[in-house]
């Protein structure tokens, strides 16, 4: 009697936190999350249609999209905790990586996809056109343009940015550490700016009055000192992308700039020393030593500048808008989709840039596979 | 490189040369803070550097900059003018939308790419070399293949225009070089620390929160400038999808460029405006910025 009564306890006992984590379980899988994410949504449709005062509109808008993201990853912490041993430690690769791979697939991957299945659609997207579009990126006129300029683009920025940035580099070496920061931080400061920003600043050194006129951009003002007439830089062709083409030496030589100095800091002072005994002048020391000591830096600064360049789209949509034969791949693109509303051109265009970093992609992924054999 | 013999001639070459070399470089920007404090009627009269020649006759002010951002301040023919000129410049707001684009849009990529790096560097599951090889693919695929799917989708989920969908696309594009840069720094983290705390029985989210997290939080600061003075500068992303109703500085400019094509006072100020948190950003963390540029190669 006595002992069944203990038996049926301990029963009991056995079901009742066996009930209750389950219970709690179920109470925090369904309810915590249906909270999170009806607050979240609230707040968005208050954020979406909301009339408060614009600066309210910010913080909340702030405080939502940061601690939305934090909310919504202790949540699925919260919930995997409850689940036994087993299923927690199959579970917690997908609250880790799950978030990023899904956010990669809708935004990268899966698009690449969709942008080579509409590039054989028409402007809508409902009729099939085959290569068509293909044959407007290849052939036409502003493509075959924006072709050249981006040629230009690549090799004209590529060139002259790493080329100052290595002299820089070099010859900030050389001098007084503190004399090294101010001159480095100086040349640097361009990479903050906006591209907009800087065409800002560039539109204005370009801008042309008539001759005769008190002339307020730095460029005419300085031409005209020298007896010459003023010109109307951004018209000129075929001249005005390189007009446009040093603003990014600009904002990119500091770029280049900060790695080189980086991978000069690490040749060894005996090899160069060495060098130098063996009566290496410094041209010498510079072409036989330093440069192919650091040529896997030129190579990566070089790609990086290129794929930057590839992409060049905020100078000249701000500067010229792509008129006047400065049009290039990025912008025609923009012009395409926005303008003109052809989405199956715009698509086409952007596979074209796609094929092109392709090499890149390539290289990257056998650098990977070389480093990391135990991966 | 210390401890050559160099002659004065190479010296003065080398300072001469750099110092010529750092006028050219801060010319530009200079001309643009000049401009932004003279009146209307002066930056057209005259070039900048008159400025320099005669200080005293200059009258430098700060009125572009209230007009520029809407505050005449007591001032009744400021008001006037910027009664006059307010539809069209609304400065602040684009301030206030910049500000409200480009923290969130800092913070969700980091926060998502840790959580994924830590993942990838510490938890074995099957597929795990196949999805960051992918990861490190899809780093130099340029954004605009992403530009018309996306938006198709936006536009039926009623995300375009808002907030949350410029925020979801620059994480979308920034998440790659995050999670590689992040991968490559966490997984170098000694493992012995982790073992202990595995040990004593702690899970791996309590292991990220509170050994991992604070470990790497100079890659986290070198990423978060890049993605910051990234998002802060975007042009494209936000004329995609963001379109007119919540315009960020960079757009403003852009179409003060085209309206105010001749107000180079109100331009200059503008665009000053928008290069100062920024640039604050830059000198003030100038360390964590290079580190990160060094340590990332190449974004798409």
């Amino acid at each position: 009697m006595k002992q069944t009564s203990t038996e049926e306890v301990g029963r009991l006992t056995g079901i009742l936190p066996w009930l209750g984590t389950n219970l709690s379980r179920l109470f925090v899988s369904l309810f915590v999350p249906a909270v999170t994410f009806y607050v979240l949504l609230v707040v968005f449709r208050f954020l979406r249609d909301g009339q408060a005062p614009q600066w309210v509109t910010a913080i909340v808008a702030i405080i939502w999209g940061v601690g939305g993201v934090l909310a919504l990853f202790l949540m699925a912490n919260l919930i995997i905790e409850r689940f036994p041993a087993q299923w927690k430690r199959r579970l917690t690769p997908f609250v880790f990586v799950g978030p990023a791979l899904a956010i990669l697939a809708w935004y990268l991957f899966i698009p690449t996809l969709r942008t080579l299945w509409a590039s054989l659609f028409d402007a809508r997207g409902e009729k099939f056109v085959g290569f068509q579009n293909y044959v407007y990126a290849f052939t036409s006129k502003a493509m075959l343009e924006s072709f050249r300029n981006n040629l230009i683009w690549l090799v004209v920025v590529t060139a002259f940015s790493v080329g100052f940035g290595l002299i820089i580099a070099v010859l900030a070496d050389r001098t007084h550490p503190a004399f090294e920061t101010i001159i480095k931080a100086l040349i640097f400061m361009p990479m903050a700016i906006s591209m907009v920003g800087a065409s800002v600043i560039w539109k204005f050194i370009y801008e042309f009055r008539p001759p005769g006129a008190e002339q307020i951009g730095l460029l005419n003002a300085i031409v005209t000192a020298l007896g010459a007439p003023p010109q109307a830089w951004l018209l000129k062709q075929p001249w005005n992308t390189l007009f446009l083409v040093v603003i990014v030496i600009w904002l990119q030589t500091g770029y280049a700039m900060v790695i080189i100095s980086a991978a000069i800091k690490g040749i060894p002072a005996e090899l160069l020393e060495a060098g130098r005994i063996d009566g290496a002048n410094e041209f010498q020391a510079f072409f036989k030593i330093t440069v192919p000591y650091i040529r896997g830096t030129l190579i990566t600064v070089s790609t990086t500048i290129i794929l930057f360049t590839l992409k060049i789209f905020d100078v000249v949509q701000s500067m010229t808008g792509g008129n006047f034969g400065t049009q290039v791949i990025a912008n025609e693109q923009y012009s395409q989709m926005f303008r003109a509303f052809n989405f199956g051109r715009g698509a086409a265009i952007a596979v074209v840039l796609l094929l092109a970093v392709i090499p890149v992609m390539y290289y990257n992924l056998r650098q990977f596979a070389q480093q990391t054999e135990a991966f | 490189m210390v401890g050559r013999r160099q002659t004065w001639g190479s010296k003065a070459f080398v300072y001469g040369t750099l110092l010529i070399i750092a006028f050219v470089w801060t010319l530009p920007t200079m001309g643009l803070l000049v401009s932004s404090f003279r009146s209307g009627d002066a930056v057209l009269a005259s070039g900048w550097w008159t400025v320099l020649r005669n200080p005293a006759k200059a009258e430098l002010s700060l009125d572009n900059y209230r007009i520029v951002i809407g505050s005449a301040g007591g001032n009744s023919r400021l008001q006037e003018k910027i009664r006059r000129g307010q539809e069209n410049i609304k400065l602040w707001s684009a301030v206030l939308n910049s500000l409200t684009v480009t923290i969130p849009a800092t913070v969700i990529p980091i926060l998502i790419a840790a959580f994924a790096a830590y993942g990838f560097a510490w938890i074995s599951f099957p597929g795990r070399r196949t999805f960051f090889i992918g990861v490190v693919a899809i780093m130099v695929v340029p954004l605009q293949i992403a530009l018309i799917p996306i938006l198709r989708d936006y536009i039926k989920l009623d995300l375009n225009g808002t907030f949350l969908g410029i925020w979801l696309a620059h994480t979308g594009f920034g998440l790659p070089l995050a999670v590689y840069l992040l991968y490559n720094y966490i997984s170098t983290l000694p493992r012995d620390i982790l073992e202990s705390a595995f040990i004593d029985g702690a899970s791996h989210f309590t292991i990220f929160v509170r050994l991992i997290l604070p470990l790497a939080v100079p890659a986290l600061a070198s990423f978060a400038i890049l993605q910051f003075l990234w998002v802060w500068n975007d042009l494209l992303v936000a004329l995609v999808f963001l379109g007119a109703q919540n315009e960020v500085l960079t757009q403003r400019l852009l179409g003060m460029l085209g309206t105010f094509g001749t107000d180079w006072h109100l331009l200059t100020a503008g665009a000053f405006i928008s290069m100062l948190l920024p640039l604050i950003v830059f000198f003030s963390l100038q360390r964590f910025f290079v580190r990160g540029l060094l340590a990332g190669s190449v974004k798409g």
